[in-house]
């Protein structure tokens, strides 16, 4: 856990655990391989922007907003992003 | 071992796909985007939808195929799949990624959504590292008007080196400008200067080192730069793309050497 010029302080979760309605920026991307090529041509780079936008019925996957796009992930991939949450 | 009518553009896909025998074509110009960005809809919108569609051997990707005629020259517009990526993570990535790096067309089209800009501009970086005869077609930007999201295109042409025009195909808005950059890249009147992705120092001193060997092997065919960043990625099916290539220009040459010689 780090803090920055008196913030909140900023936890590395990972996606799943974004509660929704908040946002947060990509820390790093633990997935490899096609998963992870995937991710990145999303625009799911260290220090992109997303936001919890709803969960489905099941609980799973979730939708995300990622550069101006709606993309859902399931909880296996979602757990793959780790995200700085600052809990706002 | 220059490019000879066989080896690009039109040449190139009668080869590979065994089209192009009835409609002869003065320039080919691809077509390429994301999914869902309205690509089909400007290719109908231009081809005014004079379209069949061709299959790929082996391949259940469906490809589009039309022309145009402006200015008594004839445009053969070849709809690529939808991709988000040339990183070939699928058959449609890896069809598309082919087209324009052994296809050669003359003019090469990047649709984007303008209401998705950014993750839009991945793809358009992706083809500016394979070709610098490309056009950025903003698309959509009935929608983006919509939904009050504004664009400086301009600013937008100047960062990316290319020409960029804005379009709403649907309604049929900016396709005459459309046209006429196109006709500008493949006559030459516009030039490119397309932003170039520079990475890491060691990514780039390895390149540095690759690039003379593979301009050695394909000449200026295929693009150095572009090559030696995947053989960096090891990406295998680009390897066994560019050996394919390798053995059929061998193929062409000897066939001349034969003529020559005959």
């Amino acid at each position: 856990m780090e803090y920055k010029q008196g913030d909140c302080p900023t936890k590395i979760i990972s996606l799943h655990d974004l509660p929704v309605g908040k946002l947060a920026t990509v820390s790093s991307i633990q997935a490899a391989g096609l998963t992870r090529r995937r991710m990145l041509d999303l625009g799911l780079v260290p220090g992109t922007r997303v936001k919890a936008l709803r969960i489905s019925p099941a609980g799973d996957p979730k939708a995300y907003r990622i550069r101006g796009a709606v993309i859902a992930f399931r909880k296996e991939e979602a757990q793959q992003i780790l995200i700085n949450y600052k809990g706002e | 071992m220059g490019l000879t009518n066989q080896s690009s553009g039109s040449g190139a896909i009668k080869e590979r796909f065994g089209w192009g025998q009835n409609t002869r074509a003065d320039y080919v110009i691809a077509l390429a985007g994301n999914p869902n960005t309205g690509k089909s809809t400007v290719f109908n919108a231009l081809t005014g939808l004079n379209q069949h569609t061709g299959n790929w051997p082996g391949k259940t990707v469906l490809l589009a195929e039309g022309h145009y005629i402006h200015q008594c020259l004839t445009y053969k517009l070849i709809d690529l799949p939808g991709t988000y990526s040339l990183m070939a993570n699928s058959v449609e990535e890896q069809v598309a990624r082919d087209y324009l790096c052994f296809g050669r067309p003359d003019a090469t089209v990047v649709v984007l959504d303008a209401t998705c800009l950014e993750r839009n501009l991945n793809l358009a970086l992706q083809v500016m590292e394979i070709t610098t005869r490309l056009i950025v077609c903003v698309n959509l930007v009935d929608e983006a008007q919509r939904k009050k999201i504004q664009i400086d295109y301009d600013a937008l042409a100047a960062k990316l080196g290319v020409p960029v025009v804005p379009t709403a195909a649907r309604s049929g808005v900016g396709l005459e400008q459309l046209i006429k950059a196109v006709s500008g890249i493949v006559t030459g009147s516009i030039e490119t200067k397309p932003y170039v992705v520079r990475y890491k120092k060691e990514i780039e001193n390895a390149i540095c080192r690759l690039e003379p060997k593979i301009k050695q092997l394909v000449g200026e065919a295929l693009n150095a730069r572009w090559l030696a960043l995947r053989l960096l990625d090891r990406d295998q099916t680009v390897i066994d793309a560019v050996e394919n290539w390798l053995a059929r220009e061998d193929r062409l040459t000897t066939g001349i050497k034969e003529v020559v010689l005959a």
